[in-house]
């Protein structure tokens, strides 16, 4: 029983960071209704961001940390700009969104190998490693102030969403773009706050990824998994995208923890291709249909 | 001929199979794939098993890969060709990813080592030869009635569905195609590396035979052809700035969609027959604009006359 909590207390925290990241998968689909791949190479700069902000800079942990999202903000709207607007303007079918967020993936994960290198990097030690235990179940510090400040983050963007004018444009948009646009809503603005709030947890969520485990330039490709999260609870719903990241976060610690650690990566997958097979909107997204 | 040059041949010609495929797919059918590399897997795969385990010739071995790759991607489609817009390309990296995940952690095949000794099968010869029989086969597929049916699928599924086409039939045959192509050029890659090892086929190699088929024009197969010669021979060349070759390519990729989304060749097909009606158009071009030249100097000097009625 202790381990299995121990276990669960780990999915959970795990499971928090895939969530920062599967909101921004979700929110980028539910206004645009494509996949924006080039989400795990925001999440690496957000890592390297707070990285070099720490190392090079000698900031302190707060002010990195804001670097860094600020940072992956930025950096998600530019691309918006660049490989997404003149798709969009002229109605692009959808396919050459994805190419394009493809490229646009390639290129953030290779700048880095040409002109950082490929090498690991290790954050350095800010909280300890000392860990707090209640009862039989210890956690980490770590973890215990990733899973707070993910939490307070995903409220925030719930709170922005539900009760600000912009959220309420935001989900207009996301229930039917063009007639947002006729009833006065800036939609182009819209798409840009989504890129900021997306890169903005992206970057988060990277700097968080990189401090407990290792910087490097294919972390992208472990934020697959988040995307699978937001598959999982379905994409386009934000509460979808959380509960599939938290789910996911556990079931992975479960399976290493009493199976094998070497099914920790498979396992995601097969929870993919599972959900596609049997229910493809996950958890609770939305539907979509065809409008000629 | 050096024994270098030799291998970017084949490597090439290797490639262009694999190409072949996925621009049926991404380009005449409209389905984009994440994991063509897994296909290449299980075909490099299961060709070794073939060769290596149970002694069978090579020819065998390549229907064999090529067969088991199809299907296996029926299974897929069946599963998840009915979804709608990037739930399918979702699926094919689930799947791609799934695959050498599973080969990864299979001891019996090498495991994620690697599995050594595959005999040396493949040649320049047989290459070229499946890569003729692969161009000739897809050249008249996109030319007959199905192939028509699969452009009236990528341009506007909900008409072509009106119209009367079974538009799942049509995305399921260019998936199974798309996938016996992958599974025989994984076939040949394993038997002139005469190593495999799951790390092969990553995501990596997926999306390089996508810029491939983006790069050579979606809906034109000599694009393809020209896009798989030109990026496999241009990394070799250019060995000094190799690192900044990807972020090149990525790059062009945005550059390609946005720019002309249609890509090098896109729609425009490179056979004697296009050739000789291209130096004809320009020869008739040429005899226009002689023609239009002749009564601009007419216009002109009927304009000087009035000109000069004027003063």
């Amino acid at each position: 029983m202790a381990q299995f909590l121990q276990q669960m207390v780990n999915g959970l925290s795990i499971g928090s960071v895939y969530a920062l990241m599967a909101v921004g998968y979700s929110l980028v689909y539910s206004i645009m209704n494509f996949s924006n791949f080039a989400h795990g190479g925001v999440i690496m700069f957000g890592a390297y961001f707070g990285f070099f902000a720490m190392t090079l800079l000698k900031l302190p942990f707060v002010a990195s940390f804001a670097l860094a999202f600020v940072g992956t903000a930025v950096l998600a709207v530019v691309i918006e700009r660049i490989a997404y607007k003149p798709l969009r303007e002229r109605s692009a079918p959808f396919l050459y969104f994805i190419i394009s967020a493809m490229g646009a993936s390639i290129f953030l994960e290779n700048i880095i190998i040409a002109t950082i290198g490929p090498t690991f990097r290790t954050y350095p030690d800010v909280f300890g490693r000392t860990s707090i235990s209640l009862g039989s179940v210890s956690i980490g510090r770590l973890d215990l102030i990733m899973f707070v400040i993910s939490a307070v983050c995903l409220t925030g963007l719930v709170l922005f969403i539900d009760k600000t004018k912009m959220g309420r444009a935001i989900q207009a948009s996301a229930y039917n773009m063009k007639a947002a646009a006729l009833m006065g809503v800036n939609t182009d603005r819209v798409v840009m706050i989504v890129f900021a709030l997306g890169g903005m947890l992206a970057g988060i969520a990277g700097v968080f990824f990189g401090m407990k485990y290792t910087v490097y330039p294919q972390i992208g490709n472990i934020t697959t998994k988040s995307f699978v999260a937001a598959v999982f609870g379905g994409l386009g719903s934000l509460p979808g995208a959380v509960l599939g990241s938290v789910l996911l976060g556990v079931i992975e610690t479960l399976v290493a923890g009493y199976l094998s650690s070497q099914f920790r990566d498979l396992i995601a997958f097969v929870i993919l291709i599972g959900v596609l097979v049997f229910r493809p909107t996950g958890i609770m997204g939305k539907t979509t249909e065809d409008k000629a | 001929m050096s024994s270098y040059i030799e291998g970017i041949l084949m490597l090439s010609g290797i490639n262009l199979i694999a190409v072949l495929g996925l621009s049926l797919l991404t380009g005449f059918a409209g389905l984009f794939s994440f994991g063509h590399a897994g296909f290449m897997a299980i075909g490099a795969y299961s060709a070794a098993v073939c060769t290596k385990l149970l002694g069978l010739p090579f020819v065998v071995a390549i229907a064999a890969a090529a067969l088991v790759a199809a299907g296996v991607s029926w299974l897929i489609g069946r599963a998840t060709l009915k979804l709608k817009g990037d739930y399918f390309c979702i699926a094919t990296l689930g799947f791609g990813e799934a695959i050498r995940l599973i080969l990864d952690n299979f001891q019996g095949l090498g495991g994620a080592r690697g599995w050594p000794g595959i005999p040396p099968h493949t040649t320049l010869l047989n290459i070229l030869v499946l890569d003729v029989i692969g161009v000739v086969l897809l050249a008249n597929l996109v030319r007959s009635r199905h192939g028509r049916n699969m452009i009236a699928v990528r341009e506007e599924e909900l008409a072509a569905k009106v119209a009367g086409i079974d538009t799942f039939r049509y995305k399921m045959l260019a998936l199974v195609i798309s996938a016996a192509y992958a599974g025989v050029a994984g076939a040949l890659l394993g038997h002139y590396m005469t190593f495999i090892q799951p790390k092969m086929f990553s995501m990596v190699k997926s999306t390089e035979l996508t810029i491939i088929v983006i790069f050579g024009g979606l809906g034109s197969i000599s694009g393809s052809v020209l896009g798989a010669v030109v990026l496999t021979f241009l990394p070799e060349l250019l060995r000094a700035v190799d690192k900044w070759r990807l972020v090149v390519y990525g790059l062009a990729v945005i550059g390609i969609m946005i720019g002309r989304p249609r890509g090098l060749m896109g729609g425009f097909e490179l056979t004697p027959k296009s050739i000789r009606a291209h130096f004809a158009r320009r020869r008739e071009e040429r005899a226009i604009k002689a023609g239009r030249a002749a009564e601009d100097g007419d216009e002109a000097l009927s304009g000087e006359a009035d000109g000069k009625g004027g003063l």
